[in-house]
């Protein structure tokens, strides 16, 4: 299924830390526009396998290619491709919205005319227009969490990473807040999301599941259920980890 | 270098919205200058004091009279007897007890020798030894004019009852000292603190995916705790001026240049504290112990390097502030020029790059 649409592409991807292997080859495309969940427990090489992806760590061998750059000798270029969203949905907590919006429009290089006019659009679609002089902290975290994830790509990337992007939020605003993450998919960005919340998990297109550092299991989560003879993802979640014991 | 610019903006508005920081800032140099400045110059005014001729000859009423006019000293009591010493300094109103021997002035015509006692009170050791280094010199030069043509040295026996305070400072030393203490703390504690929040806070991680260098982030970090810093500095300079009649004998120039230097190796040890913590409370705590006290203790700040045991005037050559104070006390005091002062800035640098070394090759480590 490689086509020119393929945004990361990972080979036989490793990484290792002396003698721990925390990545054992890694292989899997995502495409332009989907939604790809990541999913394993604590431990199980997914934040090590983000941060190769994203440009902070050297692999330690395989091949892997991020928005057409190679991800061993084109890092610095990689980072300009690329929002990542934290699971501290981190912001400048003593800051207003407003110098949060110009602080990260800054780091990524975007014009001022430009970015006032993103300002504007952006403080609109999360209805925070009335909020843009009040600092961060005063902020309710559902709005944090919207404003953290517009600021991910407010440089438009290719690929957005989330990592965790919904630690201690409710579902409804969880929801919401999803909605927001469809939008960005459907105008081209492709989400590249961890996540140990399992109805998150039936959001994505497709899931790919680690433990002990490799993949167990990718699809779309529809096919795993039926393969796995469950009605949620959290019965294939249970399946799989007693399987792998 | 306009992401930059957006960055230390950033960094600004952090500073001046968070009051306890202004108050680090700025509150604690005024006060502790203030503080130093006041407590340690103990100005003697009319001490109170009292004598005991056991002599009453022409030499003792005229050094008595000279004690007495100097300003220095009021007379409280003249004394009879030994007696009387004990229970006049129990009653606590004297600072000092001047006692001429028998037969003072014979004695120093025929011997060339004659003793004074100086007695002090000791609750009070600094003024104590300021009294008696007072009285002491207004002897030595009582005598000095009055037999130029004499070659007797004279000797005069202080009895001082006291602990001997070494710590005793120069009159000037307290200026380039603070400004030691302040510029450590605030640069050194400060931007490790205020780094290691990112990292607590999680923005690190944002910084380090962006597109932004690590050199970047370093200096958009720092870069506006030099500015404070050189401004403190300045502020300490004005008011000892100002208020305490610290001159700057030496080149302005000069001064400032040792100022940014030290300031520049203390950013470098705030940026190594960071890198070897992992939560601000732990980069205050390191900044403390490991700065603030031996800044403190061991600089020469307070207690003179001279005169501490071996050991430790070896591990006074560590510390940062040592060379600093040496190197400002050269420019400001003496007013010497950059001849004299080259091995401290030499020093200085060399503790900066170091530091800037070890912290590179840590922070790699921590990202592997």
């Amino acid at each position: 299924m490689e086509n020119e649409n393929t945004v990361i592409r990972v080979r036989d991807l490793v990484k290792k830390f002396g003698q721990f292997v925390a990545d054992d080859h890694l292989s899997f495309d995502v495409y332009k526009g989907e939604i790809f969940g990541f999913l394993g427990a604590n431990g199980a090489g997914k934040t090590t396998a983000i941060r190769m992806l994203c440009g902070l760590l050297e692999p330690t061998s395989g091949e892997l290619t991020v928005a057409g750059l190679d991800g061993f000798k084109q890092r610095e270029a990689i980072k300009r491709r690329i929002g990542y969203m934290s699971q501290k949905f981190s912001l400048y907590e003593d800051l207003t919205v407003n110098e949060n919006i110009r602080l990260f429009a800054g780091i990524y290089g975007i014009p001022t005319h430009i970015r006032k006019e993103k300002t504007e659009e952006l403080l609109e679609k999360l209805e925070l227009g009335s909020a843009r002089k009040k600092l961060v902290r005063d902020l309710p975290l559902g709005w944090k969490q919207k404003l953290a994830f517009s600021l991910a790509i407010i440089h438009d990337p290719s690929i957005v990473f989330l990592d965790e992007p919904s630690g201690g939020v409710d579902p409804v605003t969880r929801r919401r807040f999803w909605d927001l993450i469809y939008e960005a998919a459907h105008e081209g960005i492709t989400v590249f999301v961890t996540t140990h919340y399992m109805d998150e998990a039936e959001y994505c297109h497709r899931v790919a599941i680690m433990s002990a550092g490799k993949i167990v299991a990718l699809d779309t989560p529809k096919a795993l259920k039926k393969e796995w003879d469950a009605t949620s993802m959290d019965g294939v979640f249970l399946k799989l980890a007693r399987s792998n014991e | 270098m306009k992401q930059l610019r957006g960055f230390i903006r950033k960094e600004f508005h952090h500073i001046f919205r968070d009051s306890r920081t202004m108050l680090i800032l700025f509150g604690i140099p005024i006060i502790q200058l203030l503080l130093f400045g006041y407590v340690i110059t103990t100005e003697i005014k009319d001490a109170r004091i009292a004598i005991l001729d056991k002599s009453h000859d022409e030499v003792t009423r005229e050094i008595t009279h000279k004690l007495l006019s100097s300003g220095y000293f009021r007379l409280d009591a003249m004394l009879d007897n030994e007696g009387q010493i004990d229970n006049i300094f129990r009653q606590g109103n004297i600072k000092e007890v001047v006692v001429f021997e028998q037969n003072f002035g014979k004695k120093l015509e025929r011997d060339g020798k004659a003793d004074v006692q100086v007695i002090t009170d000791a609750s009070d050791p600094n003024t104590a030894q300021l009294l008696s280094n007072y009285t002491n010199a207004i002897v030595q030069d009582y005598l000095q004019k009055k037999f130029v043509n004499y070659k007797i040295p004279l000797e005069i026996k202080p009895q001082v009852r006291m602990l001997f305070n070494e710590s005793l400072m120069g009159a000037f030393t307290y200026v380039p000292g603070t400004m030691a203490l302040i510029l450590i703390l605030i640069s050194a504690m400060m931007t490790s603190i205020t780094i290691v929040r990112e990292k607590e806070m999680g923005t690190m991680e944002i910084l380090l995916v962006s597109p932004l260098k690590s050199h970047h982030i370093i200096i958009g970090k720092v870069a506006p705790y030099l500015i404070l810093s050189i401004l403190n500095a300045l502020i300490i300079i004005g008011m000892g001026y100002l208020i305490f009649g610290v001159p700057v004998r030496g080149s302005f120039i000069l001064l400032m240049f040792v100022v940014i230097v030290y300031i520049l190796l203390a950013l470098s040890l705030g940026i190594l504290i960071s890198t070897i913590s992992d939560s601000q409370v732990k980069a205050m705590f390191v900044s403390v112990m490991i700065l603030m006290l031996p800044t403190i203790l061991l600089s020469g700040f307070i207690y003179p390097i001279d005169n501490m045991p071996v050991a430790l005037q070896v591990f006074s050559n560590i510390m940062p502030a040592r060379w600093f104070i040496e190197a400002v006390k050269a420019v400001m005091l003496k007013g010497v020029g950059t001849g004299y002062i080259w091995k401290q800035i030499l020093i200085m640098t060399g503790m900066t790059i170091l530091f800037l070394g070890i912290s590179v090759k840590k922070f790699k480590l921590r990202l592997e």
